[in-house]
């Protein structure tokens, strides 16, 4: 009985596998997990932007739950969620602190931030990526959730958008708030 | 009479041995630029060795040592660096590691997680084997009966 149908075992694992590659194909190669997930947020040290008196660095993130944005001028996905992170800022929801990567030019990142506005608390400029790789980012933007002990809890790639925030970003926010 | 290949089909299997006789060949081609070169040339050439271990996490398919993105460039600085501060080759790549994850390692660790990468294939093999051996071995048997 189980001898006749053997034939049909090649086409099951065939099967098998085809489903497996679909869903596969599916899945987003250049979304990577990140390595520092519950990890406390590395040492690192970023002089301030032009025109602003103050850089930015690991221990301005201990105390509260906070958010670090890696953004550029030159990164087209992070005007899509400008505008809301200034709305975040104005309504005070939570402490936004900027890593500004990669600038083309020391003016770059400042001039961006004067026509479009400041929706941060504190900005690095990070022109040899060393803010970028201490995070591991991939890719502009990027936004990770620190905890007030400074662990990075969670990680956020792409723009932030009004549908991800209320659905998904927010309830985590509030769920690092409520813990001691 | 021997058919003898056209020259338009002589030029091409030519080609082809070249291009794969090319292959063999170092690139000569790099990313690394020149003012990103050590002094030192053996510690130029240890972050050499490493960057060929490292994926470039923008591109996935390259190492950092090949691909030209930014931040592979900055990768490939950073893993200089750390070098010329004293760090052994292990700990420069634990550092990435602890950044990116195992995922910027162009060869997986061999661990609980990649196990069925590093023993699949041999395994598929060995299985495909075993009953190519026992299909041979009953069409054999049974010749003979049926020869008897």
């Amino acid at each position: 009985m189980s001898r006749r149908f053997l034939f049909l075992l090649p086409l099951v694992l065939i099967a098998a596998l085809g489903i497996g590659f679909w869903f596969g194909l599916q899945r987003d190669p250049q979304a990577l997990p990140s390595a520092l997930i519950n990890k406390p947020v590395p040492e690192f040290s970023l002089a301030a932007i032009e025109g602003s008196a103050r850089g930015f660095r690991r221990d301005d993130l201990l105390g509260k739950v906070s958010l670090v944005n890696i953004f550029g001028s030159w990164c087209v996905a992070c005007l899509i969620e400008h505008p809301f992170l200034m709305e975040l800022k104005a309504n005070g929801v939570v402490p936004i602190y900027g890593i500004n990567w990669r600038e083309p030019n020391r003016r770059a990142g400042p001039e961006w931030l004067d026509k479009f506005g400041n929706p941060y608390r504190f900005v690095g400029d990070d022109p040899r990526s060393e803010g970028a790789i201490a995070f591991g980012v991939t890719g502009a933007p990027e936004t990770f959730f620190v905890d007030r002990k400074g662990i990075i809890r969670y990680k956020h790639a792409g723009p932030i958008t009004r549908d991800v925030w209320e659905s998904k970003l927010w309830p985590i926010v509030q769920r690092l708030r409520a813990e001691s | 009479m021997a058919d003898r290949p056209a020259p338009a089909r002589r030029i091409l299997v030519l080609l082809t041995v070249l291009a794969g006789l090319a292959g063999l060949l170092p690139d000569p081609a790099r990313a690394v630029l020149p003012e990103e070169v050590l002094a030192n040339p053996v510690h130029e050439a240890r972050a050499r060795a490493i960057s060929k271990e490292l994926r470039c996490v923008v591109c996935q398919n390259q190492s950092i040592d090949d691909s030209d993105a930014e931040l592979a460039r900055d990768l490939r600085v950073l893993v200089r660096q750390r070098i010329v501060e004293g760090d052994s080759d292990d700990e420069v790549i634990a550092y990435v590691v602890s950044r990116y994850g195992d995922f910027v390692l162009l060869r997986p660790p061999v661990k609980g997680a990649t196990l069925v990468l590093w023993i699949g294939p041999i395994a598929i093999v060995l299985i495909g084997l075993l009953a190519m051996i026992s299909y041979f071995r009953r069409a054999g048997r049974e010749a003979e009966r049926a020869g008897q």
